[in-house]
């Protein structure tokens, strides 16, 4: 308990790395928590997001390693979407590769000259020129990767940038071991404009198991371990995955369909996980130090010569990404969302975002917004050679429209019109049309996703539109989720790891905090997290929620825009309030 | 006795539960590297997945090469190991023909699967096995 933090800081403007520890893992705890701290403490608040300075910070948590799906790493960072303090969270082997290699973080600073690549373990740090790996794919990229410093293979991450974080696309991507993202809010980005191709950790050290606490750690492993593998309480990740969502969802009229014109659409068999498992998935990989394997592996087989020529593509594909390359789109094929998939991984691109960016596009040429000389293509929902080619043109940001479309889709809809239907909820939405309590928590959750509250289950009730239950379910789901990714804990495993699991997790490692100490500690990181995104600049009187989200229609019929306008009133009190506590509180310590 | 062998491995998810049951129980350490089976991608993950472990080999080769008998040939295939045996000489792991003995650089001894099947429980898709190897090739 008490441990420093061991965190290792590299700076590429100098091409020197320090290590750095930290007495504040009681306060901290550990990956959301240590994020924040770590940025308090390195972060240039009132600095672009692309300032050589900024840190791009990994950092694991206390049971990363220890406990199973304890299997994430939180990234913080200034995002170039909004210049504002932002999470992501990725998978992979990053979390156990980072914990193997002895380090609770990891924080890149300085901007190289040429494109580089740290190499991260135990005993050694390579800062290596990568200059041939520029422009080059994540597929490719991650191949020549396995031939640096350190070589270790089965046991490192690797984790990567494309061309659209190369050509500073706002929510181009970091691609992690393959199949795994720190996807929204453009990390990806902040990778590009330091130079920095790529990282590898490397797991190759390993920590002694204090003999004082085995006997207790291996038996709170061995419960929730078969908690999570028999109880079925996981299953649904495994099976279908989280496609399975699809079918329910295309039934509550709560899937968004090209460009949300439409919340149902009869065709949704055709991508729905139910049709992916039974003729696209080849196999499922986990993130390492999980059982559960939720990673859908699809099979793309493809023609490409006259006589019977094959070639085939491993596709990982999930709820969210068929939404963003798939429905969004008009596309209704598994093959079709697979095909696009396929581009936006390589290029590496949020396929959310660029997705529903992508949307806009269409619908603005179907409006007369804008023309085919600012789309270079015929976009058209369902044709996914137009989205192929627009892909690449948002990658290379081939003229003035792409190049504003790639600041976001808000921000080109500013320009040329067409803000009204822009699916963006302070960023471009996930797929969830399930009603105002969502829309209001993605557009001021703190990290602009859907899983910062949950709140699309909340929807689903009934007698859901009522401030104060709304409230109470966001800041609750809140408390749980700033816990859980304070763990750094995969927020899949919630029904293996309520609160007390944690907590008795912690106990057995040494940790002594009592729950009303836990949950203290929790509410000040939550507080924190937030004061950094109002420091950042966060105003949350001027997110918009377009109309296109006033206007549709799900099985609870038309949105009720006053209910939504008043809860948003309320949660920005809410939040303002959280943030100046821990802004008072500082004061207080000063 | 029995050994382990790794029949389903083309089930293999990646998620390493075996390598870090057996770092947890039987090398006390929470470790990678630490463990007798080794999960390995061979080439990315998108190649499938390899299990890096003792063969059993009869007579084993990293007990011929071990020059103070920490390592002696245990009956039916693979090895025991008395670790105040072992002077530390790393010459088990060069011997070993499959790259299944990691020598540790910190306690500077061998890692490797002594075939207590404790990791078996941990595979969620049942890609480990104990086997009889009297009965294994009848």
């Amino acid at each position: 308990m008490t441990s420093k933090f061991k965190v290792m800081v590299v700076d590429l403007g100098n091409n020197k790395s320090s290590l750095k520890y930290f007495d504040t893992r009681r306060e901290w705890i550990g990956g959301s928590g240590l994020a924040a701290g770590l940025f308090s403490h390195f972060g240039l608040p009132g600095e672009d997001a692309f300032h050589p300075d900024q840190p791009l910070i990994l950092a694991i948590g206390p049971l990363t390693g220890y406990f199973p799906l304890m299997s994430k790493t939180i990234l913080g960072f200034m995002s170039p979407y909004n210049n504002q303090y932002a999470e992501s969270h990725g998978g992979g082997r990053s979390a156990l590769a980072l914990k193997f290699a002895g380090y609770d973080a990891l924080i890149v600073r300085g901007k190289a000259e040429k494109p580089t690549c740290i190499g991260l373990g135990s005993r050694e740090v390579h800062i290596q020129d990568v200059h041939f790996l520029k422009g080059m794919d994540i597929f490719k990229t991650g191949k020549k990767m396995r031939n640096l410093k350190p070589t270790n293979p089965g046991h490192r991450s690797i984790l990567r940038i494309g061309p659209a974080g190369e050509n500073l696309v706002r929510y181009a991507c970091v691609n992690v071991d393959t199949y795994r993202h720190f996807g929204r809010m453009g990390s990806g980005a902040v990778m590009g404009a330091k130079n920095l191709k790529g990282i590898i950790l490397s797991g190759d050290s390993h920590v002694d198991l204090d003999p004082d606490i085995s006997k207790e750690y291996n038996k709170v492993y061995k419960d929730i371990y078969t908690t999570v593998v028999q109880s079925g309480a996981m299953r649904k990740y495994h099976d279908l995955g989280t496609p399975e969502n699809i079918l329910p969802l295309n039934e509550l009229q709560a899937l968004p369909w090209r460009n949300m014109q439409s919340t149902y659409d009869e065709n949704a068999g055709g991508v729905s996980g139910e049709k992916f498992g039974q003729d696209q998935l080849l196999r499922q990989v986990a993130c390492a130090g999980c059982p559960v394997g939720c990673i859908h592996i699809g099979l793309l087989r493809e023609r490409f010569g006259e006589e019977h020529e094959y070639l085939y593509r491993q596709v990982s594909y999930d709820y969210e990404p068929i939404f963003g390359m798939g429905t969004m789109l008009g596309v209704d094929t598994a093959p079709g969302v697979l095909t696009l998939l396929e581009d936006v991984e390589k290029t590496g691109l949020d396929a959310i975002s660029a997705g529903v960016a992508l949307a806009w596009a269409t619908e603005a040429l179907q409006k007369n917004v804008i023309t085919r000389e600012h789309t270079l293509t015929d976009l058209e929902f369902g044709n996914i050679q137009a989205y192929r080619e627009a892909l690449n043109h948002l990658t290379r940001q081939s003229n003035e429209f792409y190049r504003a479309l790639a600041q976001g889709t808000l921000e080109a809809a500013k320009k040329y019109g067409g803000e009204d239907f822009a699916c963006v909820l302070g960023q471009e939405m996930a797929g969830y049309a399930t009603g105002e309590n969502y829309f209001v928590s993605q557009a001021l959750g703190f990290r602009h996703s859907h899983l910062d509250t949950g709140a699309y289950g909340l929807d689903q009730e009934q007698d859901s539109r009522d401030i104060d239950k709304a409230i109470k379910y966001m800041q609750d789901q809140e408390d749980y989720r700033v816990l859980m990714c304070s763990m750094a804990g995969c927020l899949f495993a919630r029904k293996a790891y309520p609160k007390e699991n944690i907590l008795r997790a912690l106990n057995s490692l040494g940790y002594d905090y009592t729950l009303e100490e836990l949950d203290a500690c929790v509410e000040k990181i939550k507080h924190h997290r937030w004061a950094l995104k109002f420091r950042t600049g966060f105003k949350p009187e001027d997110v918009k929620i377009p109309s296109r989200f006033k206007e549709i229609t799900t099985w609870k019929g038309k949105t009720d825009p006053e209910y939504m306008d008043r809860l948003k009133s309320k949660y920005q009190e809410v939040l303002r309030e959280m943030a100046s506590t821990h802004e008072k509180r500082q004061g207080e310590n000063q | 006795m029995k050994v382990l062998r790794t029949p389903n491995m083309e089930r293999c998810i990646g998620c390493y539960s075996c390598s870090l049951a057996c770092a947890r129980n039987v090398y006390k350490s929470l470790s990678w590297k630490r463990a007798g089976i080794q999960i390995r991608s061979s080439g990315g993950i998108s190649t499938g997945f390899e299990a890096r472990i003792c063969l059993a080999c009869d007579p084993a080769a990293c007990a011929e090469a071990c020059p103070t008998e920490a390592l002696r040939q245990r009956p039916g295939g693979g090895v025991f190991f008395k670790e105040k045996r072992c002077i530390n000489c790393a010459e088990c792991s060069r011997a070993c023909p499959v790259g299944a003995i990691y020598f540790d650089p910190v306690k500077e001894t061998p890692v490797l699967c002594l075939h207590c099947g404790r990791c078996v429980s941990y595979c969620p898709h049942e890609c480990l096995e104990m086997v009889d190897t009297a009965k294994e090739n009848k």
